[in-house]
């Protein structure tokens, strides 16, 4: 940028002085809003996967922010001071030939690639952790470590039940979990799509019929959290939602032993475990 | 052309009555109706009601589909399409008669040349845009309260449906239409679009396709959004059909404009207008063209599966039988994201033809901003699993579709690179078209920096469904393309219509819309980010304020509509202000001809030796100005 912006003489040097404001103002804002907007990114700290969404949207925040300003200073800058003087209403006042500068252009194209590459490896590498609570399907690639508990999810038009296949396959209508262990759900669907989304947890995995979709998450924080539909299924998806708690193991033992007492006498009706339950045949017939 | 001179009337001379008579949009109208009934009359012998087990209800979809399908073929047989190819049949000689009526007649009729199918596209579209903004104003209003109280669920999705697919369906040629129609032609110096019948079908094709879509209220709506998801589209109520119609046809006419405009451009550029003189806006049009001949199919395939799946018990998508909906998904978003780009392209074209008048310098890397356009349009075909990140299909596959939608961003930035090369050192008029290009630097610029948290997985796990992605695509679409839209009205409009728009009007709409919008859309990230799902009649009570705010910002962006219209029904119709010739002192082919444009474009068709953007003064011939680095740099 430097030949053009000595063309001209008697004005200032526009490259240097916005570069100069550029970097300035990126380099308060940035740690600002790594260090003040970074803790209140989305979905807290509820789970182990919610915390790495923390940090992941901490990191791309901070990497935008930049570039953000890049453009939005250069705008301003511009706006400011490559416009046309007023007055001059007879003849148009026309603007230096310049059609383009190869070395701006390569370095452009070097630098937003090796950004975007970097953000590309950064996801790779988060996301072959454990799946970063996204549904990874019936045959997980990226399984997590330790002993997990299973737990399945079924949706249907329009609410979610649970099933707990190590507690003899018990189906609840709340989900309750037991913190710092974890959890291997299988979502699935009777019905439409529709996609189990556990907000303070940072787990969202469709929920397909005839399809198993395995994710994992691990709590790490006792309280309530919401779980809602966020696939469209139909006229009452907005009230597809319920509440879940994460508890002590403890506390957890003894909810799971009385909802087994309390759907024992229900459980004869319910198909056998499954990781997928094939829909009826709903035919609108034309 | 002795046979069709023989045969044009003069319209002006024969009683109204007489006039009425023929091939026209009263006739399009008998017509569709009558193949309307005919349809649904064949639809109930093949299939009647009495063997369902909805016959109280009249619950008919193969009714319904070969109504449409005979309502289509009676309006476009009514507007006089089949006379054509029967006449050819018959063996008398080719014309295009159609060509060379005058009046106003012609705008309500099929009309062959292409300024007039411009000038229908944008006021046929126009339409539908303020239907669609319309809708969107009703699904704010409901979205006032956490729980459904003024409209209903039921309504409401329908409302949500209609929204998305009009915006999405009808707005897709919201550029190529009207704007490049009328100019593209004029551009590359050629006298017609390759395919002019074909030209005028892509335009009736989509009003009937717009009015398909918004008859189905008259059938229960469709609750599945703009995407039409199975197996939601299997068990709909006939509305649904509607919209599989609507998308088939919108399909169709965005295929055939696709092709016509690569047709054109390819073939039909005036001797010199070599591919590196061509404008930048022909450009743009080109590479969304290739993408709208190459995703539209995939759309017209998926929708006549599904169509099948509702009316001839096939089972592509139907779980119990074997099919499985991840085929519609992945079907329904090979289309569905280069139509994204689809929406995208034609509006860098626009800013990017447009900046160089208003900054008056050449465009800052004529060259890359081209190489940005032909990247974006390959690499769009090899992102679509970005929607299914959580789908459970394909985990293995998410980090080569998170590169791939992150690489789609350097192309994208070429294009932000131009805008600011061209802004460097300019003299730049901030009039309104130059506004707003300027809103759409900005949106632009939000919307695809939103868009990098969605293309990468852990952190799209949260935003993926959800408001966030709502107000990204809004930021892309509406900041992106209506913005440019209106850029492209209040630039060409003098060109068009020969008549000057109210300037403080026009900028009354713009600052409106710009704060308007922001106030908007920025909000709807916060609650995105705050777990607000997308296309819900009910959300959290915690969440009403913000929702308020939204609503009532909406609001706003419907008053500043509402200024537009004012502005439209003001200037064009009461004040009717004649234009300068060249109002902007734009050096482009079009502004060169005389106003209201001759039928036949061009006396002589031009020889072009020059590059498109000869504005600016030279630079001084040395390079050597005291303190400057040696050229090349």
């Amino acid at each position: 940028m430097a030949a053009e912006a000595t063309h001209g003489g008697s004005e200032p040097n526009h490259a240097r002085r916005f570069a100069t404001i550029w970097i300035v103002v990126s380099l308060i804002a940035t740690p600002l809003v790594v260090l003040f907007v970074g803790p209140i990114m989305p979905p807290g700290n509820g789970s182990a996967q919610a915390s790495g969404h923390v940090t992941d949207n901490t990191v791309l925040i901070g990497m935008a922010t930049p570039v953000l300003l890049l453009v939005l200073v250069y705008l301003i800058y511009a706006i400011v001071h490559f416009r046309a003087p007023k007055g001059g209403a007879g003849a148009v006042l026309e603007g230096p030939a310049i059609s383009g500068d190869t070395r701006i252009q390569t370095t452009w194209i070097v630098v937003t690639s090796l950004l975007v590459l970097s953000l590309a490896v950064y996801g790779t590498v988060r996301l072959v952790e454990d799946g970063a609570g996204s549904g990874q399907g019936a045959s997980p690639a990226w399984p997590a470590s330790g002993k997990k508990l299973p737990v399945q999810v079924i949706a249907q038009e329009w609410a979610f039940t649970y099933r707990f296949p190590t507690y003899g396959g018990v189906e609840t209508t709340h989900l309750v979990l037991p913190v710092n262990q974890t959890i291997e759900l299988h979502v699935t669907s009777l019905d439409v799509i529709h996609s189990f989304w556990a907000y303070q947890l940072g787990v969202k995995a469709d929920a397909n019929p005839n399809v198993d979709n395995v994710v994992f998450v691990k709590p790490t924080k006792l309280q309530t959290f919401e779980v809602r539909c966020a696939e469209l299924c139909g006229i009452w998806h907005g009230y597809m939602f319920d509440h879940g708690r994460v508890v002590r193991p403890a506390v957890f033992q003894v909810w799971i032993a009385e909802q087994q007492k309390r759907f024992a006498a229900s459980k004869k009706y319910l198909p056998p475990y499954s990781t997928k339950y094939v829909p009826e045949p709903a035919r609108r017939g034309g | 052309m002795s046979t069709a001179e023989a045969l044009a009337p003069t319209p002006a001379r024969r009683p109204l009555w007489r006039r009425l008579v023929g091939f026209n949009l009263l006739t399009a109208v008998i017509f569709g109706v009558a193949g309307y009934y005919i349809g649904w009359f064949i639809g109930h012998q093949i299939k009647g009601p009495s063997f369902e087990f909805q016959s109280e209800t009249d619950e008919n979809d193969v009714a319904l589909m070969l109504a449409y399908l005979g309502g289509v073929i009676g309006f476009l047989v009514g507007l006089g399409f089949a006379n054509y190819p029967i006449s050819r049949m018959l063996g008398r000689p080719a014309s295009l008669r159609e060509k060379e009526h005058e009046g106003m007649g012609r705008y309500f009729g099929l009309c062959t040349d292409h300024k007039v199918v411009g000038i229908q596209y944008l006021v046929g579209i126009g339409v539908f845009f303020f239907i669609a903004g319309l809708n969107a104003m009703l699904i704010r209003t409901e979205l006032l309260h956490p729980t459904p109280t003024t409209i209903g669920p039921n309504q409401y999705l329908s409302l949500v449906g209609m929204h998305g697919a009009m915006m999405m369906g009808m707005m897709t040629s919201g550029i190529l239409g009207p704007f490049a129609n009328y100019f593209v032609p004029i551009m590359i110096g050629a006298r017609r679009m390759a395919f002019p019948r074909i030209e005028a079908l892509t335009f009736w094709l989509l009003m009937a396709a717009g009015f398909i879509l918004t008859s189905t209220i008259f059938f229960g709506g469709f609750p599945t959004g703009w995407t039409g998801y199975e197996p939601l589209n299997e068990q709909a109520v006939m509305g649904m059909d509607s919209y599989i119609c609507f998308f088939a046809l919108v399909g169709l006419s965005m295929m055939l404009l696709g092709l016509n405009m690569i047709a054109t451009i390819v073939a039909h550029r005036a001797p010199g207008m070599t591919w590196s003189r061509l404008p930048i806006f022909v450009w743009s049009v080109l590479a969304t063209a290739v993408l709208m001949v190459l995703s539209a199919p995939m759309l017209i395939g998926a929708l006549l599966m599904a169509a099948f799946d509702r009316t001839i018990n096939t089972s592509f998508f139907v779980v119990s039988s074997g099919g499985s909906p991840y085929l519609f998904e992945n079907l329904f978003w090979f289309f569905g994201h280069p139509e994204v780009y689809i929406l995208a392209l034609p509006g860098f074209g626009i800013v990017l033809e447009l900046l160089p008048v208003f900054t008056r310098k050449p465009l800052w890397g004529y060259k890359l901003a081209i190489s940005g356009m032909l990247g974006v349009t390959l690499l769009s075909f090899f992102v679509w699993q970005h929607h299914l990140f959580v789908s459970g299909i394909n985990a293995t596959l998410r980090p080569f579709y998170m590169l791939s939608t992150e690489i789609i961003s350097i192309p994208t930035g070429f294009i932000f690179l131009c805008v600011m090369g061209t802004l460097w050192k300019a003299r730049a008029r901030f009039t309104v078209p130059m506004l707003f290009c300027m809103g759409w630097t900005f949106n632009f610029l939000i919307g695809g920096l939103s868009g990098v948290f969605l293309s990468d997985t852990p952190s799209d796990t949260d935003t993926h469904g959800s408001f966030f992605v709502m107000a990204h695509f809004h930021y892309t679409i509406m900041g992106g393309l209506i913005f440019t839209f209106f850029a492209a009205i209040y630039y060409w409009v003098p060109k068009m219509f020969g008549l000057k728009l109210n300037e403080r009007l026009a900028k009354v709409h713009f600052w409106s819309l710009f704060l308007a919008f922001n106030s908007t859309f920025m909000p709807l990230f916060v609650l995105g980010m705050k777990g607000m799902p997308r296309r819900v009649s009910a959300y959290n009570p915690d969440l009403q304020g913000l929702n308020v705010w939204v609503s009532i910002s909406a609001f706003v962006i419907g008053l500043s509509m509402l200024v537009f219209i004012a502005n439209v029904v003001y200037s064009l119709i009461i004040v009717r202000e004649p234009a300068e010739a060249n109002p902007w002192h734009s050096k482009s082919l079009e502004w060169q001809l005389p106003t209201p444009v001759p039928v036949n474009n061009f006396d002589q068709i031009p020889t072009i030796d020059h590059d498109p953007y000869e504005y600016g003064t030279p630079l001084p011939p040395p390079r050597g100005a005291p303190g400057a680095v040696p050229a090349g740099g």
